[in-house]
């Protein structure tokens, strides 16, 4: 009884009583971001047009997806450092399967047009593999994701370069894609370029994944609090795999469309983009300290990163400049998360 | 001491034998405990005596190294705690193990959501929560967020979900270290109505009081031997810390000799912006006084201690220390001041889990271990370590022992030990003898004492009433956020405390229904 008048008043009594200078602190990384925006739009009104609006969804599609499958793993408490490889593996993989009959110089000489899904499926499954063992050498041996991860970044580079280095032409970039390849990434829909469709899908289907299924409340539980999930009868081994599995799904679907995007693929392909993926998670409110984020968060995440540096180099802005300005974003919103939970409301 | 003679059949749960050993150090010894169905069952024994330890075995979270369970004559052993779940034993964990950034709903259905084809059934498991917590008299909205909750109804909610899983075995593992009267009182009505549904409960728990109130039998372990079982009309309190101690223990209380001085600290229309809101605290505190704060859950007492350390967001209040305006807006400000608080939920807030007992004990108190070059020094940090592990009676091999290790009252004595060594000048203390056993909370009343007298001041939050009559020279109580009284120790009565702190409960009256 007693507890019933308290929860009313914090739930009541809190928000009505958060002032202007909580909200602000709150929201600090958001008003940030949106002044620079602002500051692109008053220097460079042709900003706002339905064009660069356009280019921006399709240079956010890809990474969004990239930026679903670390934020699951970030949500566990962890990080991935291997994603950047991964996805250059299913680049390398699915570009090395799908290049145009009459090209030169293919990396299978004999080999017929393939349907589309096949190549797909197989970047899917080497990443869903490769994630699956760094779920399981984090669940198992309880090392930390970082060093896990990065052991598997750089053995993934290694095998990835073989792989790629095994062609009929040798290490050479792999270009000259199918058509119908090329026109599945790139193309449009209804005036809608497909990439983006595509990466609403996604978003969907992750999103009921995270809130609506036993896995994603799961993934939350055990992100959240570890040792509460096991004694409550979750298999914390399971979940990692799955949590895992689904990131190496993403990473193997991104490196697919990231090599049409970009329209050749090699072993560099991906370099540095967990990082970028990372970032936008942080940015977007999933929490390092694990248990907390949300789709919603991803897609403002990814959004806002994609905006201010599309925005920066369209306004003419010096790319040194860039990286400043970036990278005290990521510091910020950092440092602005924690915060809110260090004070107690 | 009674024989065990009788067919295991007889039992609902038989344990027999166990033995288990960490790291080489035997800490249950061939213990033995037998419940028959519809019976309440208290585990007692000193903290590390190796209560938990034996439940954990029982869960299938630690394999025990020898012995057996027995289910109704049946042996079993479970893997793990799905399997223990899935086969009718749930348990309320001495350590509160829950998602605190999740839902109620999602907290209590953990590991086994109700599911529509691929779905979570969220409005079932609504449904489902609705009405437990209706048939437990709880009052709590299933989809607030568990860290918007204080630490008491966090573990209502804890024995709601292990009620809900309908087990012919329910283990309750301290439920009560941080419920008040009325809560305990409501635990009690759902552990008597389970009793008689033939549920079999096992209930541990460090107060006496609560001990002879509710339980059937009483088996007591001392060093991970099993000592005895008897009948609870069999027992004395005497009798049973004696079993416990292996020898009398004559008081409960030292003698309260300190002598309150002149006003040390004074605070003045002490208010905080977020609830839970505490409205206008005025009061002060004698040098060398030991102030008791007595309220029900709600009241505030946690926030006030946390209000007065710089730990929440003030609307108004000032702060003055022998007659000095001070600035505790921060914690590090208020531990510049020369104050401690020792927090309700040290657990989660005090502890260094994987680092040992000398680093958990000094850690806030780092500066003073410099020696003239900068350099901690190492053999200074042991001898205050080991001091403390000989004067709170810390059950552990060493003082390398990483924390995470030591059993959940001696982890709150190296917690206690920390704050004193950082030799504040006025302690908050919240809970200060939680979980703590009746031999060791007696060394912790002495030590409070002993501070008082030498010129600390000292408040302390305490659910216990005999504690806070035992050793408090005035009681303030508070109720609703508001204070609505000071009464002088040795002049009052439970009954007029009681009264006191449910003085304000009427304002929100309308809210009850
Ligand atoms: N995981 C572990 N590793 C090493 N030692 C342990 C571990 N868990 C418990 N112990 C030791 O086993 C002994 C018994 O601990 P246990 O937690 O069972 O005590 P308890 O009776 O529950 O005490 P309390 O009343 O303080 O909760 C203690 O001495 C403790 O240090
Ligand atoms: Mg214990």
């Amino acid at each position: 009884m007693i507890s019933l008048e308290n929860t009313i008043q914090r739930k009541f009594m809190g928000k009505s009583k958060e002032n202007w200078k909580d909200l602000i602190v709150n929201n600090a990384i958001y008003i940030v971001i949106f002044s620079i925006i602002l500051f692109i739009v008053i220097s460079e009104p042709s900003f706002v047009s339905l064009a660069v609006f356009k280019n921006i969804l399709t240079q956010s599609s890809v990474r969004l997806i990239l930026a679903f499958g670390v934020g699951g793993i970030i949500i566990l408490q962890g990080t991935d450092l291997s994603l950047g490889r991964m996805v250059g593996f299913a680049a390398v993989i699915s570009g090395s399967l799908l290049q145009r009959p009459d090209y030169a110089n293919r990396f299978y000489p004999h080999m017929d047009q393939l349907p589309l899904i096949v190549p797909l499926l197989a970047a899917i499954a080497v990443c869903s593999f490769f994630s699956a063992v760094n779920g399981f050498v984090v669940a198992q041996f309880k090392i930390h994701p970082f060093l896990a991860t990065m052991g598997m970044m750089i053995t993934l580079y290694g095998i990835l370069s073989i792989y790629f280095a095994s062609g009929a032409p040798g290490p050479q970039p792999i270009g000259g894609f199918d058509d119908r390849y090329t026109e599945l990434v790139i193309g449009s829909t209804l005036g809608i370029p497909n990439i983006v469709i595509i990466a609403a899908i996604i978003s969907f289907f992750i999103w009921v994944l995270w809130n609506k299924t036993t896995f994603g409340k799961n993934m939350y539980a055990v992100g959240g609090n570890p040792e509460a999930a096991k004694v409550s009868g979750v298999n914390v081994m399971t979940t990692f795999l799955l949590v895992y599995i689904l990131a190496g799904v993403m990473y193997g679907i991104g490196g697919f469309l990231e090599a049409a995007r970009i329209g050749s693929a090699n072993n560099g392909t991906g370099t540095g983009y967990e990082l970028d993926a990372i970032a936008a998670c942080v940015v977007g409110g999933i929490s390092f300290s694990g248990g907390i984020g949300k789709v919603s968060g991803a897609i403002a995440g990814v959004l806002m990163f994609t905006i201010i540096s599309y925005g920066m180099t369209f306004i003419g802005m010096d790319q040194y400049f860039q990286y400043i300005i970036k990278g005290i974003i990521i510091v910020a919103a950092v440092s602005l998360d924690t915060k809110k939970y260090l004070k107690k409301s | 001491m009674r024989e065990v003679f009788h067919l295991q059949e007889e039992y609902l749960l038989s344990i027999k034998d166990v033995c288990k050993s960490f790291s080489g150090v035997k800490v249950l010894k061939n213990v033995c405990l037998n419940i028959k169905a519809g019976t309440i069952h208290s585990l007692m024994g000193e903290n590390g005596a190796g209560k938990s330890t034996l439940m954990k075995c029982l869960f299938g979270i630690y394999k025990q190294d020898e012995g057996a369970f027995y289910f109704k004559g049946e042996p079993f052993n479970f893997t793990d705690p799905k399997h223990a779940l899935e086969n009718g034993v749930s348990m309320v964990h001495q350590e509160l193990n829950q998602v605190t950034k999740r839902t109620i709903t999602d907290n209590i259905w953990l590991g086994r959501y109700p599911t529509k084809g691929f779905f979570v059934d969220e409005k079932k498991m609504h449904g489902d929560t609705m009405s437990l917590f209706k048939r437990l008299n709880i009052h709590l909205d299933p989809k607030t967020r568990l860290d918007q909750l204080s630490v008491s109804q966090r573990q209502m909610v804890e024995i709601a979900k292990a009620v809900s899983y309908d087990a012919r075995i329910i283990v309750l593992d301290e439920p009560t270290s941080s419920l008040t009267s009325h809560e305990v009182e409501m635990l009690f009505a759902i552990m008597r109505r389970l009793r008689d549904e033939g549920v079999g409960i096992v209930y541990i728990s460090h107060k006496m009081e609560e001990i002879f109130q509710v339980s059937d039998e009483v088996t007591i372990l001392r060093d991970g031997s099993y000592i005895g079982t008897e009948d609870i009309k069999d027992l004395t309190m005497e009798k049973i810390v004696n079993m416990m101690v292996g020898r009398d223990l004559d008081d409960r209380f030292p003698p309260k000799d300190n002598e309150p001085s002149d006003v040390h600290m004074s605070v003045k229309n002490l208010s905080t912006r977020y609830s839970p809101i505490i409205h206008d605290v005025n009061f002060e505190l004698r040098r060398g006084e030991i102030l008791g704060v007595a309220g029900l859950v709600g009241a505030g007492r946690t926030e006030m201690l946390e209000a007065i350390f710089g730990a929440r967001t003030l609307k108004s209040g000032e702060i003055y220390i022998d007659g000095k305006k001070i600035d505790n807006s921060t914690p590090h400000k208020a531990i510049n001041n020369k104050f401690a608080l020792l927090t309700e939920e040290r657990r989660e807030t005090g502890l260094y889990p994987i680092a040992d007992i000398t680093f958990n004990s000094c850690i806030s108190n780092i500066q003073a271990y410099k020696n003239k070059i900068g350099f901690l020094d190492d053999k200074k940090m042991k001898e205050d370590t080991d001091i403390q592990i000989k004067n709170m009676r810390i059950k552990t091999p060493n003082r390398r022992e990483k924390i995470r290790s030591l059993s959940g009252g001696n982890q709150q004595k190296v917690i206690i030990g920390r704050w004193l060594l950082t030799n504040p000048d006025i302690l908050l203390l919240d809970e200060p003898t939680r979980g703590i056993d009746v031999g060791a909370k007696y060394e912790i009343y002495q030590l409070i004492i002993n501070l008082a007298k030498t010129g600390k001041s000292i408040i302390v939050v305490s659910s216990e009433m005999p504690e806070l009559l035992g050793i408090t020279n005035r009681i303030m109580v508070m109720s609703n956020g508001y204070v609505s009284g000071t009464v002088n120790t040795d002049e009052t009565t439970q009954r007029e405390i009681f009264n006191l702190s449910t003085k304000y409960l009427n304002n929100n009256r309308e809210a009850e229904v």
